[in-house]
């Protein structure tokens, strides 16, 4: 609780904790948006959300070791991953896609153990980072320190949400996945291949989550049992935004980001996990207990 | 003496559309009344309002002198208020004994009787009342392996399993066999007469409504259109055009 | 024969077997008795998975609990009095109190009694969460008590802590917890068949059929819920604070191992059929047998090949042995059902 009288002794802290905060945010917003894609298209909760951000910053990784500037990788990331997700989709997913919710989540809870699993055996327990190279900005005499890459990570994962928003609204094959979200049924009869649809957003939002990866690897690390964390932000970003409202879900990633840096420099940063699971389980029980008062329950 | 479900004012909207203005009605203990209207008048929202299901808008439910609007669903069932389902609601992996068993009032529940086998006595009551709705035969059947008919007689079963002082039935003659209805007509005049269960009937049957209830509340765009005995609602005008939909 | 006798015929073979096995293949006691803990952990979990509907990731926060208050208790009252602990487990120069198997004793008890309260404070909020809110909800609660037993110093924080070590030479604990898990293991089985004979057992099919319906029958689904999980925390809190006693070390990896036990217990359930009373105790067997052959053959990648086993469990067997079993052979299993009863017209007779 020291640090706790640090900041109000020391307000400017605040002002770093926050930028920080809003950086991170910006990256948890590109995998819950994935998140909430997914939901939304194929009634799937992807518990293997974070692995994907975790496969994306390795990708990155070794590019970067064998000479490549990690800013160029981010395309490479999103489309290794895109395949994998795709590979996912045609092996295991589709068969789940009209089950019981609950058998999706195991299944994509397996797949989450595997690939986490895999990548503790094939690139070890290590805590990677990939070195930009670039330097920092220093704001109010030298007070904030605002490192470029981190600068540019956050700029990246606007542009990409961004384009991914405006592919949605925009493209032919957004339409269809839009239209498949609504009822996937009608959009069956339609004349929508609804399985083809699913592949790509199966793939895309591990595309995105591998972008996402990227740039988690940049900024902060990467290591194998990354995953899961993004997973659950992922869940209670959307839990909290609903799907398919990308402002909301911009807004509640930003807020997560800034409350997990403040709480991690108040409680500690050996507490920073606890928070962010406690929090789900806070958020979770509020929003019900909320709901109930209407008679109702979260849905 | 007072009513035993008092419905004053009540109004819910969903969004932009009110799906029950203002309705006003009461349902005196002892006999059968219906409820009918056309199809999207309301009559299921304001089954849903009466149990629970929603918060409404404005207005107050009383039952038995006891205010229940802002009661949850559990403890209106258990006051004795019960209702069945449109689309009917059994256990589906559960033996249809079993889902006359678990049915029994949940009232004065300890963890002493939580903890309890079933007394023989529940077992055959719920084999009695199985046969009343003729199911015995099925008894060790799994819900969800009985037609939808055969569901809808096992839910009225349970219902009465329940002992309750009102029971709300949504369409209790939808999907059940033609030529059973004239018997399950009877039945449900037995029930209303031998165990003393108040009956609410929402029924889109009109030869059956008419035969069935006492008194008649008829909606439509979610006002209270008519009220009156079944003969006098036959011939009202308001309900003959809201029914030909002439507006 | 009738049914009654070849249960009892089957469950005194059963028992035989599991009073003997210490002494028939000694050198496999440890094993053994993590054999009947992983059956005690796929029954508990199917208590609240199959039985009422309720998917858990996070039962194994009670074992945690259990590991974690059972140890303390050994090390701050039973031991902190003499200072080190002893080798021989017995500070009779204190008071004859103060042995192992006392401080053992309170230890569980006040594991349960922590375990229960907890079990209940969260089951008022958590249980009133739904199907994949509710499955995510416990998932983060797993974890969430992992990270706080890893900060937390009293508890030995990230390094962990040491169990007293049990009284006598190496190796004689093995048959003391075998026996211990196998009588935790055999109340678990019998206290659950009998609750799923009575009232409880069917008001949590009720839940999991439909719980609506449940809430509009009256049922006290919120009690019922938080009886169900307390019953599971009761049994998961006494076999947490004998495995930690067994282990001798407890950190955040042996008490909260979310991967390992924690997805165990639920695919233990599945493999042997959800909602059934010898589903995971078949599941639970077969899948410690061959979870040892991995541990054996694929050093190293036995977590990798868990996780493959996982999706090809639940993609391509979900129903579980006995659930195969059932459909292939539905007379067995009391699905009677002549086809009398399936064809039998409905007739609204007269009765009086």
């Amino acid at each position: 609780m020291d640090n706790l009288q640090l900041l109000f002794n020391a307000p400017i802290l605040s002002v770093q904790l926050l930028i920080d905060g809003l950086f991170i945010g910006a990256i948890f917003a590109l995998a819950a948006y994935g998140m909430a894609l997914v939901w939304g298209v194929m009634d799937i909760i992807n518990i293997a959300q974070g692995e994907f951000v975790m496969l994306g910053g390795y990708v990155t990784f070794f590019l970067a070791a064998a000479g490549v500037h990690p800013l160029y990788t981010v395309p490479v990331a999103a489309a290794a991953l895109y395949i994998l997700g795709w590979a996912l989709y045609r092996t295991v997913v589709f068969r789940v896609v009209d089950k019981d919710m609950f058998i999706s989540i195991l299944a994509t809870f397996g797949i989450s153990i595997l690939l986490q699993q895999l990548a503790n055996e094939l690139f070890e327990a290590d805590i990677r980072t990939a070195e930009s190279g670039l330097g920092t900005l220093l704001f109010a005499d030298g007070l904030i320190v605002v490192s470029q890459i981190k600068l540019v990570a956050f700029v990246c994962a606007l542009v990409l949400g961004a384009a991914l928003f405006l592919f949605l609204k925009r493209s032919r094959l957004g339409q269809a996945i839009r239209a498949t979200a609504q009822n996937a049924r009608a959009a069956r009869i339609m004349g929508v291949n609804t399985d083809r649809v699913f592949a790509t957003t199966f793939a895309l939002n591990a595309a995105i989550c591998g972008a996402a990866g990227s740039l988690v690897v940049m900024t902060w690390l990467v290591h194998p049992y990354l995953g899961l964390a993004y997973t659950l932000r992922s869940f209670m970003i959307v839990t909290v935004a609903g799907l398919g409202n990308i402002g909301a879900v911009v807004f509640a990633s930003l807020g997560l980001g800034a409350a997990e840096n403040f709480a991690g420099f108040v409680l500690g940063t050996e507490y920073q996990a606890a928070f962010v699971f406690s929090l789900l389980v806070v958020i979770l029980v509020w929003r019900n207990a909320l709901l109930s008062r209407q008679r109702k329950y979260l849905k | 003496m007072t009513p035993i479900l008092e419905v004053q004012d009540v109004t819910k909207a969903f969004g932009g559309v009110i799906a029950n203005d203002g309705i006003t009605l009461k349902v005196p203990q002892g006999p059968i009344i219906g409820l009918i209207g056309p199809n999207g008048s309301g009559k299921t929202t304001l089954f849903n309002s009466i149990v629970g299901y929603h918060p409404i808008d404005r207005g107050s439910i009383w039952f038995e002198g006891r205010e229940i609007s802002r009661l949850r669903v559990p403890q209106i069932a258990r006051l004795g208020l019960l209702r069945t389902f449109q689309q009917t609601r059994i256990y589906g992996k559960m033996r249809c004994l079993e889902n006359m068993q678990i049915s029994v009032p949940h009232v004065h529940e300890g963890l002493r009787t939580m903890l309890s086998p079933y007394p023989p006595e529940v077992t055959e009551r719920a084999e009695g009342l199985l046969e009343f709705v003729g199911l015995y035969p099925k008894r060790h059947l799994r819900g969800g392996e009985l037609s939808f008919g055969q569901q809808k007689l096992l839910e009225l079963a349970m219902a009465l399993m329940n002992q309750p002082k009102l029971l709300l039935l949504d369409e209790p003659t939808a999907g059940i066999n033609p030529v059973l209805i004239n018997s399950l007509m009877e039945r449900l005049k037995r029930i209303n007469a031998d165990l003393g269960v108040t009956l609410f009937v929402i029924e889109h049957n009109m030869r059956v409504i008419m035969n069935l209830a006492q008194h008649i509340y008829c909606l439509a765009h979610g006002q209270l259109l008519a009220e009156g005995p079944p003969e006098e609602i036959q011939t009202d005008q308001q309900v003959i055009d809201a029914y030909l939909g002439a507006r | 024969m009738t049914d009654a006798t070849r249960n009892l015929l089957l469950y005194a073979l059963i028992g035989l077997i599991g009073l003997l096995a210490p002494y028939l293949a000694p050198a496999f006691r440890v094993q053994m008795a993590l054999l009947w803990m992983m059956i005690l952990f796929a029954l508990t979990w199917d208590l609240g998975g199959g039985q009422m509907g309720y998917n858990s990731f996070g039962n194994i926060v009670f074992f945690g609990i259990g590991c974690y208050v059972a140890a303390v208790v050994q090390r701050d009252l039973f031991f902190a009095v003499g200072g080190q602990p002893q080798a021989t487990g017995d500070l009779a120069t204190v008071s004859p109190l103060f042995n192992y198997f006392n401080g053992f004793a309170v230890g569980l008890a006040l594991a349960v009694i922590i375990a229960l309260a907890v079990a209940a404070a969260l089951g008022s909020g958590i249980l009133g969460l739904r199907g994949h809110y509710f499955a995510i909800c416990t998932l983060g609660v797993g974890v969430a008590a992992g990270e706080i037993a890893s900060g937390w110093d009293y508890i030995g924080a990230g390094s962990g802590m040491v169990a007293p070590i049990f009284p006598g030479g190496p190796g004689q604990n093995a048959i003391f917890f075998y026996y211990f898990f196998f009588a935790l293991a055999a109340i678990c089985f019998f206290t659950l068949k009998w609750l799923y004979g009575t009232r409880f057992g069917l008001a949590i099919n009720a839940i999991r059929d439909d719980e609506d319906k449940a809430e509009a029958m009256g049922i006290h689904t919120t009690r019922y819920k938080t009886v169900a999980w307390c019953v599971a925390a009761f049994f998961l809190a006494l076999a947490g604070g004998a495995f930690g006693h067994l282990n001798n070390f407890i950190d955040r990896e042996v008490a909260f191992p979310g991967i390992t036990f924690g997805v165990w217990m639920v695919l233990m359930a599945i493999l042997g059929g959800q909602g059934t009373l010898w589903g995971p105790v078949i599941g639970a067997t077969i899948f410690h047998a061959t979870q040892e052959l991995f541990w054996t053959y694929f050093i190293g990648w036995q977590r990798v090949a868990l996780g493959l086993l996982i999706v090809v469990i639940v993609v391509f067997f979900p129903l579980g042995i006995m659930g195969w079993l059932r459909s292939r052979w539905p007379e067995r299993f009391g699905e009677t059902v002549d086809l009398e009863a399936r064809t039998a017209p409905i007739s609204l007779r007269e009765t009086r």
